[in-house]
């Protein structure tokens, strides 16, 4: 039956991600805005309490490991742990999207690791901060042609190159590592490592300054004959040039609905303030007149959220198939492209409806307006996502449509 | 000949009279130029026998909801959609290129649309619908699935059940018992719900149109409406007008009351709905006519025909989708299909992201209201994705196509001037 409200079951655990978004993280928000690189350490306790909700199962599988997918189990339509990792992500970037990146634990790498990982290997690295190192200084959405290198030698394999924009890359315990095994065997060889961050050969370069999100560290990372245990290859160690990039990619059906997620708390929270200063200023904002009837701003703020309440339930979508088994590549894009772009657009809409005190370090709007900028880029630009839903869409291949 | 009898030769000559069967004498018939078209008399109306009803009025009760988000329809609602679908591009698509030119829906449709049940689905089986509960997600979805053969059959075909619908949902018991058993039977009368007004910034909440209370009972109606489906075959027309106390609310009128005018409005699109405007000129009606509680619910009453538009228009949009996806592919230009350049299949990727997104919103604006919760936020949002991005997909579905597009030989054309009517359109249908 078709019903596409917040799941009964997740109400009081979403309740509950909001009250921490509020006391952890929007208390937070300026503070560690101004201190770029400082370590917020107020998390801690916070992810200890998440680790807690987590084992108890009072988090409902939410987190960055939510989005395991789960085995077959019956009939009956699911609303799962991906579904509550949305729905947590979306509360706490309502909060702050760089302190959402920051939480210990809950890093992309940890993502990857649930997407990917063997039961067996899932235990090891149980606990783990892992971050997530896929971009090169000379290639960012072309991920087929990093240039890192794994050689393998014995039980070992040696890592070898430069990885950039690391999230959490200074903070994480490892860092999985996107690396090719044979340059010639194009995006079938690329695999993926966790690299303990406590290995001989991998350390952090330096962090960047960033427009926005500066509450979480961005590393550069360099790999020079870094010794990564065999058994710390993700998923199948065999080239499968057939298969082609299927293996790595397939954390990215995961982790985008996660980004969306980021998207739409954080245009929500830009929606919410904008909203309270507009009625403040005395505008009127009513769902029945036509909007055209209304006042500009009025009309303007209508816009923004009827795009908010696409990107919304695109991003549920995309979670409640990856629940429910059901392929969603093709949900997953469109969730991030609509997510990523809209953000970028209501924050910095919302800057310009509130004039020069929307524009002032006062409010939070303008901070929200920076930290958007990125989740139109990272885990896929708006652009990759255009071509993985045109790909799909119109049936090509990535020969024909480049 | 003297001028009025040049008009009169005009008149005589043009086959819409035959259409509207307008060509016995005794029928009024009064041209009024190029500007307002035909005008004419209402139809004649079956006469509506007056049956008292019994106690309260049957209404539908709220859907259970089991709380689980899902994107899957009932096993109902998917037959009922599969063989709408089916209907839709077996019979309506077809019918699509005689209905453009003869400005108004085949008869034979109506009749194997009804076969369907299509008046059936908002009323409950106590009133001889199909809805064992509130449905208006059904309805959203045999809207999108006709939709997608032809937003202007799909209206015409919808509007003597959206009447039927606001009956239920509004009438007491006598108006029930008096209208909706034509409803629920083989000879379904065309019927309209007449909302919007022929001006700039039109607002549903503040009709001109006016009911004023005459003194010992009853309504004299004043105003025009617009956007009326299939005005000069409606026996029945549900119209909205400001009471003395400033509120909206719903009145049911027969056609053939006198100071009823319907003028032919043929417009940009929708060529198939035969849109007319309805001039109501001193039309004196009992206070029975009054829908009692439309007085409380005109405002969902505007919120559903707007989740009905959406849902046409989300129909719409999948069809110039489903139109331009094998095109782009099999266009070339410098040497390969256009769809193997970024900048066209970009496109193609925003149209099916936003429809996506549209037809979401629809959904959750049609389940919202099952349910009984509040849903003019979502009924809003969903009006404007579909007005916005409906009309962004219908101009640049045209845009793919080049010069080719913008000819009749393709029908990207038709989609692109349909579209423009969801911003536009006032009530008409409900889901």
């Amino acid at each position: 039956m078709i019903n596409l409200e917040t799941p009964n079951k997740f109400r009081g655990f979403v309740a509950q991600a909001h009250r921490v978004a509020a006391e952890f993280m929007r208390a937070n928000s300026r503070k560690y805005d101004l201190a770029e690189h400082e370590y917020p350490k107020e998390l801690d306790m916070l992810a200890a309490v998440v680790d807690g909700m987590g084992d108890s199962g009072e988090g409902q599988g939410a987190g960055a490991a939510g989005v395991r997918r789960a085995a077959e189990t019956g009939t009956a339509v699911r609303n799962g742990s991906n579904m509550a990792s949305v729905l947590s992500v979306a509360e706490t970037c309502w909060g702050d999207v760089g302190l959402t990146l920051s939480l210990p634990r809950q890093g992309l790498g940890n993502s990857a690791i649930a997407s990917v990982a063997t039961d067996e290997q899932l235990e090891r690295f149980k606990g783990m901060w892992a971050s997530m190192a896929i971009t090169e200084p000379g290639c960012g959405s072309d991920s087929a042609a990093i240039t890192t290198t794994a050689t393998k030698d014995g039980d070992v394999y040696v890592l070898n190159g430069e990885k950039i924009y690391v999230t959490s890359g200074e903070r994480s315990d490892a860092v999985v590592v996107w690396a090719t095994l044979d340059k010639a065997l194009g995006r079938a060889a690329i695999k993926s490592f966790v690299v303990p961050k406590s290995l001989p050969g991998i350390r952090v370069e330096r962090l960047e300054h960033k427009l926005g999100i500066k509450a979480s560290d961005t590393a550069t990372i360099m790999l020079d004959n870094c010794r990564v245990p065999a058994e710390n290859l993700l998923g199948d160690p065999e080239v499968h040039t057939d298969k082609g990039f299927a293996g790595v990619m397939q954390t990215f059906d995961n982790t985008r609905p996660l980004v969306a997620a980021m998207a739409v708390g954080c245009a929500r929270a830009a929606l919410e303030r904008t909203r309270e200063i507009l009625e403040d200023a005395g505008v009127d904002i009513d769902y029945d007149r036509p909007v055209l009837a209304q006042s500009a701003a009025a009309a303007a703020y209508l816009q923004m959220e009827a795009d908010w309440e696409a990107a919304h339930l695109l991003m549920l979508t995309a979670a409640w198939m990856a629940d429910n088994r059901l392929p969603n590549s093709l949900e997953a894009s469109m969730a991030k492209a609509k997510a990523g772009r809209v953000c970028n657009q209501v924050t910095l809409r919302c800057v310009e409806l509130v004039g020069t005190l929307g524009y002032s370090e006062d409010e939070l709007l303008e901070k929200w307006a920076r930290d958007s900028k990125i989740l139109d880029i990272f885990e896929g630009t708006q652009q990759i996502q255009q071509l993985i839903i045109a790909r799909r869409v119109l049936g090509l291949t990535s020969t024909e449509l480049r | 000949m003297s001028k009025g009898l040049a008009v009169l030769n005009r008149i005589a000559s043009m086959p819409v009279l035959d259409r509207l069967n307008l060509r016995h004498p005794s029928e009024q018939v009064a041209y009024h130029g190029a500007r307002v078209g035909f005008r004419t008399a209402g139809a004649v109306s079956r006469g509506f026998r007056r049956v008292p009803g019994r106690g309260a009025p049957v209404r539908p009760t709220a859907a259970p909801t089991t709380g689980v988000f899902d994107l899957t329809p009932t096993e109902d609602q998917q037959m009922m959609v599969d063989v709408v679908a089916e209907f839709a591009r077996e019979v309506v698509i077809p019918a699509v290129e005689k209905a453009e030119t003869a400005l108004d829906t085949p008869a034979d449709l109506f009749t194997q649309a009804y076969e369907l049940g299509l008046t059936l689905t908002g009323l409950p089986e106590d009133l001889g619908g199909l809805a064992a509960e509130r449905s208006a997600t059904t309805g959203a979805l045999v809207a999108e699935a006709l939709g997608r053969g032809d937003m202007g059959i799909a209206a015409s075909l919808l509007a003597p059940g959206s009447v039927a619908t606001a009956i239920g949902l509004w009438g007491d018991s006598t108006q029930q018992a008096t209208y909706l058993p034509a409803f629920t039977g083989s000879d379904v009368p065309a019927a309209a719900l007449a909302v919007a007004e022929p001006r700039a910034l039109f607002d549903p909440f503040g009709p001109r149109t006016t009911a004023r209370s005459v003194p010992g009972g009853g309504f004299v109606l004043d105003g025009v409406k617009s956007g009326v489906i299939r005005g000069a075959s409606a026996e029945l027309f549900v119209v909205a007008a400001t009471t003395d106390d400033g509120r909206p609310a719903l009145f049911v009128l027969e056609s053939s009351t006198p100071g009823i005018t319907i003028e032919t409005d043929p417009s940009m699109g929708l060529r198939a709905a035969a849109l007319s405007r309805l001039v109501l000129d001193g039309v004196t009606v009992p206070a029975e006519a009054l829908l009692p509680e439309s007085i409380t619910s005109y405002a969902d009453s505007v919120r559903l025909a707007r989740i009905a538009w959406s849902s046409l228009a989300v129909g719409a949009m999948r069809a110039v989708l489903d139109y331009v996806i094998p095109y782009v592919k099999e266009r070339k230009a410098f040497g390969e299909p256009v769809a193997h350049r970024q900048s066209v299949a970009f496109m193609v990727a925003d149209m099916a992201t936003e429809l996506e997104g549209a037809r979401l919103a629809t959904l959750r604006a049609a389940s919202r209201a099952d349910l009984g919760r509040s849903f003019a936020r979502e009924a809003a949002l969903s009006r404007r994705l579909c007005t916005e991005y409906g009309m962004k997909i219908g101009t640049d579905g045209v845009q793919l196509l080049g010069g080719h597009g913008f000819t009749k030989e393709h029908p990207v054309e038709r989609w692109y001037r349909d579209l423009r009517a969801v911003g536009v359109m006032e009530g008409g249908l409900l889901v």
